[in-house]
């Protein structure tokens, strides 16, 4: 690796860099047309996404039936007649218990939950990771350590010591109280995800930032985080899908005048006795997923943002 | 290596790091009270025969004989085994060969990320369900390869006790793999581009540089995936639950669904925790020596 | 806090109960959420709300795993409801013993429960320590047989009056390209076929051996082996069913690709909503059609104690209409199951029902496995009996010699 660096001046000489910051992403050099090796990588990534798209095609399909249909029909063919209401009935008619109005009734309180919860965790456990890549103390390892082992306990185990410490602390049944037990258990594998992030950054430049004066915050925010956007999109997609998804931390921890969407798509999907209305499930839960969806689409142009902003540590 | 942050020997060591320490506050916090705490107050009431609610009547190893003798403990460790291994291997590699092939200045690369990553989104017990579907020999992917013409072609994972962990593990490949395509992907973009300039100059083949100098190189993602994909796995639960019930019979059993099964459905919280503590015990041996040599000793740098 | 909320409690029995209470909010909690559930639901809201109180309705979906350890939570974390459901018998037992439960004995007494709860084995299942602390709501039994009278049409044979017939025309309903019996992979379906097929063969002097003195040695005796023998038949008539729901299975049934399956009353629900008519399209034999019992299990709602005494006092007028005979009658016909008090008159009750009545007027019950049983010793069988039906290599021996160890250390 050594050598490989010590070419560098050498190659930045021979070609013509493109500039890095227009130049997209990383790799091998960009070769043009329809060479063989498009045709492999175009090729693979074609039939991978067909894989990851099949579910999706029986999915959609499914909820675009009437029932009917769905007993006697194959679960590949398109729908014969097309039918917008098992969507209808999922956002807005499904039954849950008493309350008939579908998944729309949970959608704030998800939002509500879901945009402290995700902000929180990612600031704590940020922060958590570039003390431990670049101010570490003594004993913070073994903290550190003990959250690794944390993340591998399963979360029903921890459900009443978490019921007794929300009690002792008074939040028990708050949106506050939920938005802790989301903090605490994302944190293991953010503050992992950030430590090793920010551990392989180069450190010349903390170092010099260092020299200028600038302490710990400053380097955080003005240093660091702009270099770590591609992390901090897998970050947050890490935890608005958790976070979104969740069910059972939103029942258990707060009151029923917080519960999340997902307390509804339990409900329609979940409903043990009477028929079982796959169209209803399927447009349910892609509902439920489209909120993700929409901030992995969106969350793509931070990618590339990422590589731009990266382009400082050379 | 870090020294600014070494000086423990010096005087007034508290006030060094200060604002370090104060950050970590939650930090420490979670990892005392909930992770630590937690942990043993489980362990605690795994020597206790606790039913419904805790209870501090002491029973000794009881609850642990009970789990040893328990052919469908026995099973649920056999299939994690399994399915663990095999869920890491093919995770890491076809996260990391998609990840490398969408680092080739690909079009579209929103799209195909997207595409990839969009199962992450959907609920364990809807990816269940659909899975149930098509792996269900009556209308899944059997019947269909059936109607082309292949009358023998046989395929149906989800119903045949010595195949049905691989049916699921098939369902979770599908929803986990585009998550460790993107943080390997975060990965790469992390990578200086003059590593690959210098390489070709040195021309040394695209899969060589990858492995020798790229992979380790991204140490750090890896081991975060590592412990991603690992936690999940030990985990792993509602997709049993979605796709199977643990079935047929007992052949798709997990621990955590053990676990929680003899919490919540028996209401037995001693067994529960028994099970759990057993799960525990064999992550800490593992990790614990891993994490020491890992994050203990010297900070390591790429 | 357990102080003042005792005394609220008895502050509450004190006060003159009904007066003219202001409208009360009660959050109840229920594991009901199917169309027909929800259905009945309404109707005790509705009886309730006409009390001038308000319903406030909880429903979690999914009973056992999802639903408890959320009632659960909300309770021990100093946040109950107002009233919850449980399956009555032993779930709710050490909350009772923790104090966190309220006593219901002065509303039964002064509205006689002990007189019109019938069978009575159901108040006991409400009684801890000579307290009544939950309201039975109403009776499900398991032990019956649905049998698809197309599927039988179909195999050319006629359609059997009891569970030998039944065992005889497999072959036949096997030729015919017909599973012979539906059973879902629901760990639970198999456990509960094998509680009604002891019933029906065993009897019910030697199932109450078993599972309520627990006695080991009729456990593993030959009248057990007898039924474990049955047991390995179904085994082989269940082979093919290859699905996992419950309805899902007695869709098989409905739609004649099945000839039978044993499920307890609430299939009716599943019959009904496919427009099939009882005695036509399908038969219903009680007690596998040998042995006409039923046992007793059913849902019942415990109320965790409040501090807020019109909410206290609203619980009790809760508990009070929800075994109003009216209210009975119309919860359970929407249900599907019958009403804890024998004298209410369910006229629009179908064949299947009115059979179930007869028999319980007959006074041929036992206790569901549920109230005899603790659920860790019904987890147990559950796990046995799924791999028993899905693992022809397991014999019926050893499945017997594993059965009566866990009723030897079932408590």
């Amino acid at each position: 690796m050594l050598n490989l660096v010590a070419n560098n001046s050498t190659v930045t000489e021979h070609e013509a860099v493109p500039d890095r910051i227009t130049s997209g992403p990383r790799g091998a050099k960009p070769r043009r047309t329809l060479s063989r090796r498009n045709i492999v990588v175009y090729g693979t990534l074609i039939v991978v996404a067909l894989y990851y798209l099949l579910p999706l095609y029986v999915m959609i399909m499914t909820s675009l039936k009437g029932m009917p249909e769905i007993r006697v029909g194959n679960i590949f063919a398109p729908p014969v007649e097309i039918t917008f209401e098992p969507w209808v009935k999922a956002w807005a008619q499904a039954c849950t218990g008493l309350n008939c109005d579908g998944l729309s009734r949970g959608f704030w309180n998800s939002v509500r939950i879901t945009v402290p919860s995700t902000i929180i965790s990612i600031a704590v456990a940020s922060i958590n990771g570039y003390a431990l890549a670049n101010w570490r103390f003594k004993g913070a390892d073994l903290f550190f350590t003990i959250l690794i082992v944390g993340a591998f306990i399963p979360y029903q185990v921890m459900i009443y010591p978490i019921v007794i410490v929300l009690r002792e602390m008074g939040v028990y049944g708050t949106l506050t109280g939920l938005i802790i037990v989301h903090t605490i258990f994302g944190m293991p594998i953010l503050t992992l995800l950030f430590r090793n992030y920010f551990a392989g950054l180069p450190e010349e430049l903390f170092k010099a930032a260092r020299v200028d004066g600038a302490g710990f915050w400053t380097i955080y925010f003005k240093i660091m985080l702009p270099m770590s956007l591609p992390i901090f999109v897998v970050a947050m997609i890490l935890q608005v899908t958790g976070i979104w998804n969740d069910f059972l931390f939103g029942v258990v921890f707060t009151r029923p005048e917080y519960y999340p969407m997902t307390v509804q798509l339990n409900n329609i999907v979940n409903s043990v006795q009477g028929v079982k209305e796959y169209n209803v499930n399927m447009a349910a839960t892609l509902l439920t997923g489209l909120v993700p969806l929409t901030i992995y689409f969106i969350s793509g142009r931070l990618f590339v943002r990422g590589i731009a902003a990266g382009a400082v540590k050379g | 290596m870090t020294g600014q942050t070494r000086g423990s020997a010096r005087p007034n060591q508290w006030l060094r790091n200060l604002n370090a320490k104060i950050a970590s506050i939650p930090m420490i916090l979670t990892a005392v009270v909930i992770f630590l705490g937690g942990t043993a107050w489980t362990v605690l009431y795994s020597f206790t025969n606790s039913k419904l609610l805790p209870r501090l009547s002491f029973v000794g190893l009881d609850q642990y004989e009970r789990l040893w003798a328990a052919p469908r403990w026995l099973v649920s460790i056999e299939n994690l085994a399994i399915y663990g291994l095999l869920s890491l291997i093919f995770s890491l590699v076809i996260g990391f060969v998609l990840a490398a092939l969408m680092d080739q200045k690909i079009r579209f690369e929103n799209t195909f990320r997207t595409i990839m990553l969009y199962p992450f989104a959907l609920s364990f017990i809807v990816t269940g369900l659909v899975w149930q579907w098509l792996l269900n020999p009556q209308y899944g992917i059997q019947s269909i390869v059936r109607s082309l013409g292949w009358t023998s072609f046989n395929f149906d994972p989800l119903y045949n006790s010595d195949i049905v962990i691989y049916g699921i593990l098939i369902a979770a490949l599908w929803q986990g793999t585009g998550l460790v395509m993107c943080l390997m992907l975060a990965g790469l973009r992390g990578i200086d581009e003059d590593i690959w300039k210098a390489a070709r100059v040195d021309g040394i083949p695209m899969w060589k540089t990858y492995v020798l100098v790229i992979i380790p190189m991204m140490r750090g993602v890896f081991i975060t995936t590592l412990v991603i994909i690992a936690s999940g796995i030990v985990k792993v639960y509602d997709l049993v639950v979605a796709q199977t019930s643990g079935g047929p019979g007992i052949a798709s059993e997990v621990p955590a669904k053990y676990v929680y099964d003899y919490m919540f459905q028996a209401q037995n919280l001693g067994q529960g925790f028994a099970a759990s503590t057993m799960m525990l015990v064999t992550v800490a041996i593992i990790i614990v020596p891993w994490a020491y040599l890992e994050f203990g000793g010297g900070r390591k740098r790429a | 806090m357990k102080l003042r909320s005792l005394a609220a409690a008895l502050a509450a029995t004190v006060v003159l109960p009904f007066g003219a209470a202001n409208a009360v909010d009660l959050e109840v909690t229920h594991w009901w959420t199917s169309g027909g559930e929800a259905a009945a639901v309404a109707e005790l809201a509705k009886a309730f709300d006409a009390t001038g109180n308000k319903w406030v309705d909880g429903a979690i979906a999914g009973s056992g795993g999802t639903a408890r350890p959320i009632m659960i939570s909300r309770i021990t974390g100093g946040d109950p409801m107002a009233a919850t459901q449980f399956n009555h018998g032993r779930q709710a037992e050490e909350l009772v013993q923790s104090g966190l439960m309220r006593d219901l004995t002065d509303v039964a007494t002064r509205e006689n429960w002990k007189e019109i709860v019938k069978p009575a084995s159901l108040l006991e299942s409400c009684t801890i320590e000579g307290k009544i602390y939950c309201a039975p709501v109403n009776i499900h039994s398991w032990q019956w047989l649905w049998l698809s009278n197309a599927a039988f049409k179909q195999a050319g044979v006629p359609v059997p009056k009891n569970w030998d017939e039944f065992v005889a025309a497999a072959p036949a309903l096997e030729k015919a390209g017909i599973v012979p019996l539906a059973v879902g992979g629901q760990p639970w379906q198999a456990a509960g076929a094998f509680d009604v097929l002891m019933v029906a063969i065993a009897g019910k002097d030697t199932f109450e051996k078993v599972f309520a003195q627990k006695d080991e040695e009729v456990a593993a005796g030959p009248d057990i082996a007898k039924v474990f023998k049955a047991a390995d038949d179904a085994r082989g008539m269940a082979k093919g069913s290859n699905v996992q729901d419950w309805n899902q299975a007695t869709n098989l049934v409905i739609t004649g690709k099945a000839g039978g399956q044993i499920m307890g009353d609430w299939a009716q629900g599943e019959f009904q909503l496919a427009g099939q008519k009882a005695g036509v399209d399908y038969t219903c034999l009680p007690g596998l059609g040998v042995n006409e019992v039923i046992s007793t299990g059913g849902d019942a709602f415990y109320f965790p104690l409040l501090e807020d005494e019109e909410k206290s006092k609203a619980q009790e007028q809760l508990a009070s209409t929800l075994l109003k005979p009216e209210t009975q009658v119309a919860f359970n016909l929407k249900k599907g199951s019958l009403p804890v008090r024998g004298d209410v008159d369910l006229a629009a009750a179908n064949d299947c029902m009115k059979k179930g009545l007869d028999i319980l007027a007959k006074g041929n019950v036992i206790k569901g496995t549920d109230q005899l049983l603790s659920a860790d010793s019904q987890k147990q069988k559950e796990d046995l009996f799924s791999e028993f039906f899905a693992n022809p290599s397991m014999t019926p021996e050893d499945a017997q010699k594993r059965f009566a160890e866990i009723i030897a250390a079932a408590d």
